[in-house]
């Protein structure tokens, strides 16, 4: 008994030991549930609501890629990570997704060995400054101290950026966006820097909001999408045409209220291949016919999922701009499904 | 059919490795090397096959990699252009700063407490003990993350020094100021210093001031101890003791404060300038915060440690000791302490050893030890996972067992001579 027991658990270690390198897709299916890594917490992109659902922008990706999978947009896992660990748990196989404000570098694509497979959201860093302190430009930020999360891109960014202009800092590294905001509202630093998109969150979540400013400088390019784990396409593919479904979708003016309607069959091939009634795009990607409508269903199209949660009727009041479609003058935009 | 029975032949039965007692236990031993062995062997080869799998390679060629991320506290210079490698060096140094100041504070405070504990005054003794188990029974990083709360809620922020009407302003003639980023001391500076030197193939520098201040004060203290060996030859040979203490103290005092004359030594306040405190000494309050709560726990367990160091040495001892006259802070000094000693200080390394490894928790207020630097931000910003985290633990074995292997040394050195 004892011994078989002992084997059985030998088995079982040597058995999970490996990293799922390929069959995401298999195994998702047969865990039932999608692990989908978010941030531990910023409104608007990912944090639970009073009951405990996780809800934002990024956690949209999840829950649509979990429909277009799974047939069922709450079968999601969600796995808040810090913006140090996220990599590790990705790497680790411990979530099949990462959706978590993550900003598309090379050495992240390259090096780390991760698939960025498109972004959601274009941003840019900015720093946060109470009003009271006067300040109008990042340039005039010398010798201010400066909360930043480590391990991000931000923290780079902000070193190069002082190095460039020839002024100084004192960085004060937080693990988290909680951590940094209790901070910045306790005056133990000056100005609070990430992407801008963070920063209208954070700033959106004070008090006061109307106390503090966002200074004009955008330091930096921030890219940021959902990734996933290099090696395994079929997986990696699934997660970028679920994206692009979403901002086709946006593009073609599927909405969920108009997409029963419209999956009865239109006279728009396109429309028709997004949502399955010709063509047999979901057998190519090894998902059924309805994959896509299923992903629009969960949370609307691209730009409802902007509106609903981080959206200009939102307390965070982000405008579309660069993230507008690119018919609309920004740079979203979905290649074709064909 | 012969009758004589031969003594029994020693034919050796498998079986008897396990059922012989002369046997059993080696063949225990080889089954143990072999499970280890085994167990080992699967660990590496997970690793070999999970690295594979990952398509990542095992080397540590990220450390002469350009970091990119500033650090803020420092000991030597250090920036966003300086490798993986240095900033790895810059933790560790933070790393060892925090220890030595950690086990400096949690040996003074612990051991006054200890001794306090005893006292036979009920007041001092409960409040004592009242502290010692508040800190030894919550968790550390409570205590860290409290004290950082309360420095950086509670302080005064740099801009309420500034206005017409500050609400806070120096302490100290204007010399100290406290608030809710760090406390900025004087720091010394000298108008005609020596400059530094850079060794190590200009990997850091080392001031000839300071040099200077040592050697001389080095100096000082080895003709101090001269002169006291020389007086207590003198006792022995005439029964007097010649008086040496003043001029052992102006030994060591006059030739410093004549190098610091030359040096040009003044003092640098800081200053209020634009978001901050610029010039002094600043001490973080990360490093604060850490220092404080590391010491107050660790110095909860050093009193305990302490207490029992004292109460093993008999009653008789010192009721010796007052009959022969001597008062209750000779006794200690001379006649408990260093008895107790022997008790003390082998689990008193452990405390040391504790606090070390519980720095590693630094990372919870953003101070820049070695975890921080390599475990963190290096390990994220390359991904090399096994790389920096064998790393890390190298670095804090070759700590412990310096640590372990100083404070042996000295115990053996304190410890009752048998013969
Ligand atoms: N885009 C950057 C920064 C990402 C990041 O960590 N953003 C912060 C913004 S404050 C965040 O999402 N924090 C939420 C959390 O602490 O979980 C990166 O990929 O390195």
């Amino acid at each position: 008994m004892k011994k078989s027991v002992f084997i059985g658990a030998l088995t079982v270690a040597s058995l999970t030991a490996g990293i799922a390198a390929a069959g995401t897709l298999d195994d998702v299916k047969a865990r039932g549930k999608l692990n989908c890594g978010v941030s531990t917490g910023l409104v608007g992109f990912a944090s639970p609501d009073a009951n405990g659902k996780w809800e934002g922008y990024d956690v949209a990706i999840c829950r649509a890629v979990a429909a277009a999978v799974l047939g069922d947009n709450t079968a999601v896992e969600f796995v808040p990570l810090s913006s140090k660990t996220r990599f590790t748990a990705l790497a680790s196989g411990e979530v099949d997704v990462l959706a978590r404000n993550t900003t598309w570098t090379l050495s992240r694509d390259v090096d780390l060995k991760f698939d960025f497979v498109g972004v959601n959201y274009y941003d840019g860093q900015g720093f946060l400054i109470p009003k009271s302190m006067g300040v109008t430009s990042a340039k005039e930020l010398d010798g201010a101290t400066v909360c930043i999360q480590s391990g991000t891109t931000t923290e780079l960014n902000l070193a190069d950026y002082f190095r460039v202009n020839g002024i100084s800092y004192e960085p004060v590294p937080v693990e988290g966006n909680s951590e940094a905001q209790k901070l910045y509202l306790a005056g133990a630093c000056d100005t609070l820097t990430t992407d801008g998109s963070a920063l209208a969150a954070t700033r959106a979540a004070f008090e006061k909001p109307d106390d503090h400013i966002v200074l004009p400088e955008i330091i930096s390019k921030e890219p940021l999408g959902p990734l996933v784990r290099h090696g395994d396409n079929e997986w990696g593919d699934i997660v970028r045409w679920t994206l692009n479904a979403l901002i086709s979708a946006e593009e073609y003016d599927i909405t969920s209220a108009n997409i029963e309607e419209l999956s009865k069959g239109t006279n728009n091939p396109e429309i028709n291949r997004i949502l399955g009634t010709e063509g047999n795009m979901g057998e190519m990607l090894g998902l059924d016919a309805d994959w896509a409508k299923r992903a629009i269903m969960s949370g609307g199209n691209f730009g409802e999922i902007f509106e609903a949660n981080i959206g200009e009727k939102t307390p965070i009041g982000l405008s579309r701009g660069l993230n507008a479609l690119w018919t609309e003058g920004g740079l979203i935009y979905s290649p074709p499904f064909r | 059919m012969t009758t004589l029975t031969d003594p029994p032949k020693a034919t050796f039965r498998l079986s008897m490795l396990l059922y012989d007692t002369r046997y059993r236990s080696t063949t225990i031993q080889i089954i143990v090397l072999i499970a280890f062995m085994l167990g080992a062997a699967w660990l590496l080869n997970n690793v070999r096959v999970n690295l594979a799998l990952a398509g990542k390679d095992f080397n540590f060629g990220f450390l002469q990699q350009v970091s990119n991320f500033d650090i803020g506290q420092r000991l030597i210079e250090y920036s966003s252009t300086s490798t993986y490698g240095r900033a790895t060096i810059i933790g560790l140094l933070n790393t060892l700063l925090i220890a030595v100041m950690g086990c400096f504070a949690a040996t003074v405070v612990g051991v006054a407490v200890g001794i306090l504990r005893l006292s036979p005054n009920w007041v001092i003794s409960r409040l004592m003990a009242v502290y010692v188990e508040m800190f030894r029974n919550v968790p550390i990083l409570l205590w860290i993350l409290l004290i950082m709360g309360v420095l950086s809620e509670s302080l005064p922020q740099p801009k309420d020094f500034r206005g017409e009407n500050p609400t806070a302003s120096m302490s100290m003639f204007d010399s100290v100021a406290v608030t809710n980023r760090g406390i900025y001391i004087p720091e010394p500076l000298f108008s005609k210093g020596l400059g530094d030197i850079p060794v190590f193939w200009n990997s850091f520098e080392i001031s000839l001031d300071l040099m200077a201040i040592l050697a001389v004060l080095f100096a000082g203290l080895l003709i101090g101890k001269l002169i006291k060996t020389r007086a207590m030859q003198i006792q022995a040979a005439t029964g007097v003791l010649p008086k040496t203490g003043l001029i052992r103290l102006a030994l060591v005092v006059i030739p410093v404060l004549l190098v610091l004359w030359i040096l040009g030594f003044h003092l640098g306040y800081p200053a209020l300038k634009g978001f901050n405190f610029q010039g002094g000494t600043r001490l973080g309050n990360p490093l604060l915060a850490l220092w404080i709560a590391l010491s107050l726990y660790t110095a909860a367990f050093i009193a305990e440690i302490v207490r029992a160091g004292i109460m093993a040495i008999s009653k008789g001892q010192s009721e010796a000791a007052s009959a022969l006259g001597l008062r209750p802070n000779k006794i200690m000094n001379l006649v408990i302490l260093p008895q107790a000693m022997r008790v003390i200080i082998p689990p008193l390394i452990s405390q040391y050893l504790n606090l070390t490894k519980n720095s590693s928790l630094a990372v919870a207020v953003g101070y820049a030890d070695i975890t921080s630097t390599l475990g963190n931000t290096t390990l994220n910003q390359t991904g090399r996972e096994l790389e920096a985290i064998l790393l890390l633990m190298g670095c804090y074995l070759a700590i412990s067992l310096i640590v372990s292997t100083v404070m042996n040394a000295y115990n053996e050195r304190t410890k009752l001579r048998e013969r």
